[in-house]
């Protein structure tokens, strides 16, 4: 427990870090870009929305601390101010609409990538120099050198455009409502299924070397010789007692690399327009809606805290030693 | 973090020797080589990048060999600039990352106490913080450009450089020959730099290819959501433009194949480099290396039981 407290507070700290940081970066822009910036919306503005640019870039009245302690304030109230491309819908809105769609492809791509990786390193850790070791490793080292965003091209022109497999844009298709009915789940999934793909394959390659050279370490330990001699099946001493065992570093690093994953997802949106945080990222950015760039910012964050602090209690299940260390 | 380990012998380790047994590094240097040559000398023989030379999207041809851009730009001319700016930036980021990792972690790690529970607490929650996302709000502020990009990619980036490096100079620290140093009464800079730094040799070289290949395909992202200097030839604008010129959904693969296909070969030029340059100076995965063509030549099939081999 006291691991996990400790961790917590952790998360919380870096939390405190983030939304600090989105706090002070507006306010510390070199020389007087802010008022730049400001004059270039004036006229292009109503003035409400002015009102919510000076807001979100701190050209508001008052000491800087009377700010912040006003910005902690909206925040903890749920405001994270104006959108100012699509005004005057809060920011919170905005970024919720995204939120749903970078879960369902960043959480289906990890969670395939995962465990689909790590059963390919276990069984290429169990047979050392077989076919899947020599041929599938390289293999996918090359096509982890790819960046995303560019393989999204690639498999989007040769199934969206050449063979017209599946959808070219969005999440799902013009002129369908969302509503709980097969017919357009199975439309959100004919959309998700190539930026899923996309990720899933580019990530493929850490996971199983992770996991393959985990085993590797585990094989020569003495209890799977023991496992052997009592005459147990390949199957159960290679899942079972070697791969259970080289576990735990590729879930360690399964909370390390979210972030990365979730980096790469975004950029992959964005050459699906697919309407998650990534693409609403992009749009801020090119419409420099600060308001929301900033509250995506916050957004994605807390969502990677909070799926690391996940991993960590998964961690503490899996590892006896993890729970026993504090004590 | 076989890496990390220990017993690496510093001087048992040269570039030339890496070069002249393993055949990953020649693979890998030889790639990196040939696009440093096209870097170097490839713009000499292009006259400008940017200019309008043919018919928009023709398609690869004898006269322009890649084909040429939505704007009507060779991409051949395009690719060969680029691989200048995206392979040069890359390394200078790549090093700036280096260097900053090294003076946090050595500083942590060499002083340890609350200097060290500062920076690693420092360092964990820059680890945990999404980068990407920092990045390009931290980007967005600031004017686009080269510079832009370089100082957000060394402020996101430095962070993994250091947790390394701390734990490397932890387990020098205890080393006789520093604790010498230490009784002599050398200064801490000294023995930093003098001592210390040097024995990290071959760790610093597998985290500076890392960080290059780190540098180089974030720096690619950014420039390809436009947070860099669009109006400039790189290999990020390059599919920045490949993409905002609808290239996909004219058929115009042409376009962004090159250049991506660029930067996974540097990036897969990189790993190899980096794979041989851990096996050269970690003794463990050397000895598993010579052993695996030991029993290779001997037609032995490695197992679960050691084989045994004549002499």
């Amino acid at each position: 427990m006291k691991f996990l407290l400790k961790r917590l507070a952790f998360y919380g700290l870096a939390a405190f870090f983030a939304v600090t940081l989105n706090f002070l970066l507006p306010r510390l822009m070199p020389g007087d870009a802010a008022g730049a910036m400001f004059a270039r919306f004036q006229g292009r503005l109503s003035p409400e929305a002015l009102d919510a640019l000076r807001r979100a870039i701190g050209i508001a009245d008052g000491p800087l601390s009377l700010q912040y302690v006003h910005y902690l304030r909206d925040l903890l109230h749920g405001d994270f101010g104006i959108s100012i491309s699509q005004f005057p819908a809060p920011v919170l809105e905005v970024v919720w609409t995204g939120l749903g769609w970078t879960v369902l492809v960043a959480g289906s791509a990890l969670i395939i990538g995962f465990v689909l990786g790590t059963a390919l390193g276990i069984v290429a850790g169990w047979r050392r120099g077989g076919v899947l070791d020599s041929v599938l490793p390289p293999a996918l080292a090359f096509i982890g050198a790819f960046p995303y965003f560019w393989l999204a091209m690639g498999l989007l022109f040769l199934f969206g455009f050449e063979w017209r497999w599946v959808p070219l844009r969005h999440a799902y298709s013009d002129g369908a409502t969302p509503e709980w009915s097969f017919t357009f789940i199975a439309d959100v999934a004919r959309h998700a299924a190539l930026p899923i793909f996309t990720v899933v394959v580019a990530t493929l390659g850490g996971w199983m070397m992770g996991m393959r050279s985990a085993m590797v370490a585990v094989l020569g330990t003495e209890y799977l010789a023991l496992g052997r001699a009592k005459g147990l099946s390949t199957v159960r001493l290679a899942w079972r007692y070697a791969g259970r065992n080289a576990l735990l570093p590729n879930v360690t690093s399964l909370g390390m690399s979210l972030g990365f994953v979730l980096g790469g997802s975004l950029l992959t949106e964005v050459v699906f327009s697919y309407p998650g945080l990534g693409f609403l990222m992009v749009q801020a950015v090119r419409s420099q809606d600060f308001p929301v760039m900033q509250g995506l910012f916050i957004m994605i964050t807390f969502a990677v805290l909070i799926a690391n602090a996940v991993v960590d209690v998964l961690t503490t299940f899996i590892d006896p030693r993890t729970r026993s260390r504090e004590a | 973090m076989a890496a990390a380990s220990s017993s690496a012998r510093p001087g048992g380790f040269s570039l030339l020797g890496l070069l002249k047994t393993n055949g990953r590094a020649q693979v890998g240097l030889g790639i990196l080589g040939l696009f440093l040559g096209v870097a170097l000398v490839g713009p000499l023989f292009v006259e400008d990048a940017g200019a309008y030379v043919a018919i928009p999207y023709l398609e690869p041809s004898w006269a322009h060999l890649f084909g040429t851009t939505g704007q009507g730009q060779d991409v051949l001319a395009q690719t060969i600039v680029g691989t200048r700016a995206s392979l040069f930036n890359g390394l200078i980021v790549g090093l700036l990352v280096v260097m900053v990792g090294a003076a946090v972690g050595v500083t942590a790690g060499y002083f340890g106490g609350l200097v060290d529970d500062a920076l690693s607490l420092a360092v964990n929650v820059l680890l945990v913080v999404p980068s990407l996302p920092l990045a390009i709000v931290i980007a967005a502020y600031l004017p686009p450009g080269p510079f832009t990009v370089g100082l957000v990619l060394v402020g996101t980036g430095w962070a993994w450089n250091a947790r390394v490096l701390r734990v490397q100079t932890l387990s020098l620290r205890e080393r006789d020959y520093v604790l010498a140093a230490r009784v002599s009464g050398e200064p801490h800079w000294r023995i930093i730099f003098v001592e210390m730094l040097p024995n990290m040799g071959p760790i610093l070289l597998t985290q500076l290819v890392g960080a290059t290949t780190y540098a180089i395909g974030a720096q690619v992202g950014l420039e390809f959501l436009g947070l860099g200097d669009v109006g400039s030839v790189t290999w990020g604008s390059n599919l920045y433009w490949a993409s905002n010129d609808q290239a996909l959904l004219t058929g115009a693969w042409w376009t962004f194949v090159p250049t991506g296909t660029c930067i996974a070969l540097v990036g897969f030029a990189l790993s190899l480099l980096n794979t041989s340059v851990d096996e050269a100076t970690n003794p463990a995965l050397r000895v598993e290396r010579s052993w695996r063509v030991y029993l290779k030549r001997l037609g032995v099939q490695p197992g679960m039981v050691t084989p045994v081999v004549p002499r």
